[in-house]
C-alpha cells in the first residue's frame, strides 16, 4: 500500500537531444493521473505513449530489467542520480515517492564520457574498455570445483560479495562532481583482488584499469562519498582506498 | 604491455597531493603549538622566534615548504582541470536530499586558493613585514611579538584573517582524513577514529590560531 494513495498531477522537464552533436533543451509536460503506485519509468512509458498520440517523437531512454538488476536505467532525477531514493535505481523509484504537483526535471548521466547518444541514452561503453582492461580472471576450464575446495574467508568473501553487486550503472560518476569513475573501477578491483581466484591478474589488474580509466577521460577522486551515496548497490567507499592501496603497491612492486 | 606511469595516473596524482598536504598539515600542528608562547609572554615568543629565524637549517625547512606547497598547487591544479573537463556539461538542478555530499569536500580546490592568497599576505606581513627590534639579555632580536600587537589593532585585518582560518580549518577538515583513504588506508575500525582525528586536528589548527590574533585585539 502506498502512503499516499490519491493519484497526482506531475509536471515533468524532460531533456531531449536528437543526437551526440545536437544541442538539447528541456521540454515540458504534465502528465495527470499519475498513479502512485506507478514506477518512474512507467511515467516516462505513459508519456511516450502521450507523445505518439501526438505524433512526437518520444523521449528515449536505457532500460531492461525493470528489477532493478541490470544497470540499464539511466536518469538524473532532480540533480540526484536515479533520484531521491538511496538505493534504488531509476525503475526501481515510484511516484509514491514525489508529491501531487511536483516539477521533476529529468537529465542524462551527465559526464564527458558519457555521450548522450538521444535524449536520456548515453554511452557507457566506456566501463566495458576499463572491464577488458581488468575486470576478469583466468579460470580452470572443465568441470565446476567441489564445493569449498578453495577457502576463503567469510569477512573477505563478504566484502568481495558486496562489492561484485556493483552493476555498472554509472550512478557513481553521474553523481561526482568530478565525474569520476573510481567507484565503479574500486567495486570491480574490490570483488575479484580478494579472493584467491583473482590472485593471477592482481598485480596488473589495478594498474591497467586505472590506466584506462584515465585514458577514458574521467575526472579524479575527491572522496566527496557522492558516488555511495548515489550507489543503488550502496558500495562502500572503502572499496575505493583499497584500489588506491593496491594502485600503490602495484605501481611500487610492478617490473 | 603498455608501462604504467605512477606520476601521471589520477591515482598517483592523489596520493602526491595527499602526502604534501599531510606533511603540510605536520608544519601547521609545530606552528600552532610553538605560536602559542603568545600567552605566555612577549620575551618568550620573540626568544622563540629568534631561535627558529637564526637557525641555518631553517631556509632547508623552508625550502621543504615551499616545494610541498608548490607539488601541492600543481597536482590541484592539474587534476581540477581535468575534473571540470570530466563534465563539460554541468546539471540543471544540484542534489538537495538525502543523495547530496558536504559542501567542503565540494569546493576543495575553492579553499585552496583563499588559503594561497592568505599566506601570500600572511608572509609579507609578518616575515617580509617591518622590522622592529626588541633586546633581550643584550641579545637584540626581532620583536614579532610587537608586530603581531600592531598589525591586529584593526578589527578589519582581524576579521579577514579569522575568515581565512576558518577555511583553512574546513580545507583541513576533509583533506587531513581524505588523504588516508587516498593512500589506500581504511579499515572499519579505524575509519570513524580517523574522521575524529581529522576534525580534530583542524579545529586545534584553525581555532589555536584564531585565539591567538583574538586574544592581542582584545587585551593589548
Amino acid at each position: 500500500m502506498s502512503e499516499n494513495s490519491k493519484n497526482m498531477t506531475i509536471h515533468l522537464k524532460l531533456w531531449k537531444q536528437d543526437g551526440p552533436k545536437s544541442k538539447g533543451a528541456f521540454v515540458s509536460h504534465t502528465v495527470k493521473d499519475v498513479s502512485p503506485d506507478m514506477s518512474f519509468l512507467e511515467l516516462i512509458d505513459v508519456v511516450n505513449s502521450e507523445f505518439i498520440k501526438k505524433d512526437k517523437r518520444p523521449v528515449e531512454f536505457d532500460h531492461d530489467c525493470r528489477e532493478g538488476i541490470c544497470g540499464t536505467c539511466s536518469m538524473v532525477i532532480n540533480g540526484e542520480a536515479h533520484g531521491p531514493q538511496k538505493a534504488t535505481t531509476t525503475c526501481q523509484l515510484h511516484m509514491r515517492s514525489f508529491c501531487d504537483g511536483d516539477t521533476i526535471t529529468v537529465e542524462p548521466f551527465r559526464a564527458k564520457t558519457f555521450r548522450v547518444v538521444r535524449d536520456l541514452v548515453v554511452d557507457r561503453s566506456s566501463f566495458d574498455r576499463i572491464i577488458q582492461k581488468g575486470g576478469f580472471v583466468s579460470v580452470n576450464t572443465g568441470n565446476a570445483q567441489d564445493a569449498n575446495n578453495i577457502p576463503i574467508s567469510k569477512p573477505d568473501s563478504d566484502r568481495s560479495f558486496s562489492a561484485a553487486a556493483c552493476i555498472g550503472c554509472g550512478a557513481c560518476v553521474a553523481a561526482c562532481k568530478n565525474a569520476s569513475a573510481s567507484l565503479f573501477v574500486a567495486a570491480k578491483i574490490t570483488h575479484l583482488s580478494l579472493l584467491p581466484q583473482g590472485q593471477l591478474e592482481h598485480r596488473q589488474r589495478a594498474l591497467n584499469m586505472v590506466d584506462q580509466m584515465d585514458k577514458e577521460g574521467f575526472g579524479a577522486c575527491t572522496n566527496t562519498g557522492a558516488c555511495s551515496l548515489a550507489c543503488p548497490k550502496e558500495i562502500s567507499l572503502d572499496s575505493i582506498a583499497l584500489m588506491n592501496r593496491e594502485y600503490l603497491k602495484s605501481s611500487v612492486k610492478e617490473r | 604491455m603498455s608501462k604504467n606511469n605512477y606520476f601521471s595516473s589520477s591515482v598517483g596524482k592523489k596520493q602526491l597531493m595527499g602526502i604534501t598536504g599531510l606533511a603540510l598539515c605536520g608544519f601547521l600542528f609545530a606552528h600552532v603549538s610553538g605560536n602559542f608562547l603568545l600567552f605566555v609572554g612577549a620575551k618568550e615568543y620573540n626568544m622563540y622566534s629568534h631561535a627558529l629565524i637564526s637557525n641555518p637549517f631553517l631556509v632547508l625547512a623552508e625550502l621543504g615548504l615551499v616545494l610541498f606547497i608548490l607539488i601541492h598547487m600543481v597536482q590541484a591544479f592539474v587534476l581540477t582541470r581535468m575534473n571540470k573537463e570530466a563534465r563539460p556539461v554541468k546539471y540543471a538542478i544540484k542534489a538537495k536530499g538525502e543523495k547530496a555530499t558536504s559542501l567542503v569536500s565540494t569546493y576543495m580546490w575553492q579553499q585552496g586558493v583563499i588559503i594561497l592568497v592568505f599566506i601570500a599576505l600572511h608572509l609579507w606581513t609578518f616575515k617580509y613585514g617591518e622590522v622592529i627590534y626588541a633586546e633581550y639579555d643584550g641579545v637584540q632580536v626581532r620583536d614579532l611579538f610587537g608586530l603581531v600587537v600592531q598589525v591586529f589593532q584593526s578589527p578589519i585585518y582581524l576579521a579577514g584573517y579569522l575568515l581565512a582560518l576558518l577555511v583553512l580549518g574546513l580545507h583541513l577538515s576533509h583533506g587531513f582524513q581524505s588523504t588516508f583513504k587516498t593512500m589506500g588506508f581504511n579499515h572499519p575500525k579505524y575509519e570513524p577514529k580517523l574522521k575524529l582525528m581529522g576534525h580534530s586536528f583542524a579545529a586545534y589548527v584553525a581555532l589555536g590560531f584564531m585565539v591567538q590574533p583574538v586574544y592581542i585585539y582584545l587585551f593589548h
